[in-house]
């Protein structure tokens, strides 16, 4: 399941859904990302985070579709947070659930990996020197291209 | 008709979220976006080689063709997650 939302989300229910809904695997993997409160120049107070709705879905939905052809996999959810977040707020989480952990981890790790470079969601940072658009960055790539 | 949108840094320089067009040719999405750069200055922001385009909610290639209808997006490379 995917959600795009501005509300938080909480850890604990989140995993209990992967753990009640899954058929038999033994393997729960989740990443959740946060919010950093610096960059390369300096301290950041937060991010505004803009999408494309309708867009952002469909490709959560063909990642989610990769991922499976790759992997095989129970359960998989992704929420992304959007609107104004604070430094050190939650922003992201995919939770996966498989037979065994490695399928899991690698899963966790190629959604990651995809949802930044391919999803369209766009960053901007605050800082004392004002709003900033966070530019997207090699590492990113290289890191989805490795898959 | 056809619907434009841009997002993030774009809309911002662009001043502008979405705009309609009035559509009954057959452009490519580049043949598009060079009209769009006739417009004035500040279209100049849709040239730099990283501007990515969707149509229909999916990354597109250049040489894709418009249809009556369509939803077409300039972006700048995504920066989520």
């Amino acid at each position: 399941m995917i959600s795009i939302q501005h509300e938080d989300f909480d850890l604990n229910h989140e995993y209990l859904q992967l753990r009640d809904c899954n058929d038999g695997d033994g393997a729960i993997v989740t990443f959740s990302g946060l919010v950093r409160d610096y960059n390369a120049d300096g301290s950041v107070s937060g991010l505004f985070l803009e999408h494309y709705p309708g867009m952002t879905e469909k490709s959560l939905m063909d990642i989610c579709v990769q991922a499976r052809a790759k992997w095989p996999l129970g359960q998989i959810r992704i929420i992304h947070r959007i609107g104004q977040l604070n430094a050190n707020e939650q922003i992201v989480f995919v939770g996966v659930t498989s037979a065994h952990r490695a399928a899991a981890f690698s899963a966790a790790e190629f959604i990651m990996d995809y949802l930044k470079t391919q999803a369209p969601i766009w960053k901007q940072e605050h800082s004392a020197k004002g709003p900033k658009w966070v530019e997207a960055k090699d590492s990113d790539v290289t890191a989805a291209n490795k898959w | 008709m056809i619907k434009i949108q841009f997002f993030a840094s774009l809309r911002e320089r662009l001043g502008q979220a979405k705009m309609n067009v009035e559509y009954n040719g057959e452009l490519t999405v580049e043949a598009l976006k060079q009209q769009l750069l006739t417009r004035g200055e500040d279209w100049q922001a849709l040239s730099g080689n990283n501007v990515l385009c969707a149509l229909n909610q999916s990354i597109c290639k250049p040489d894709t063709i418009i249809n009556d209808g369509d939803e077409i997006a300039f972006f700048p490379p995504v920066t989520g997650g």
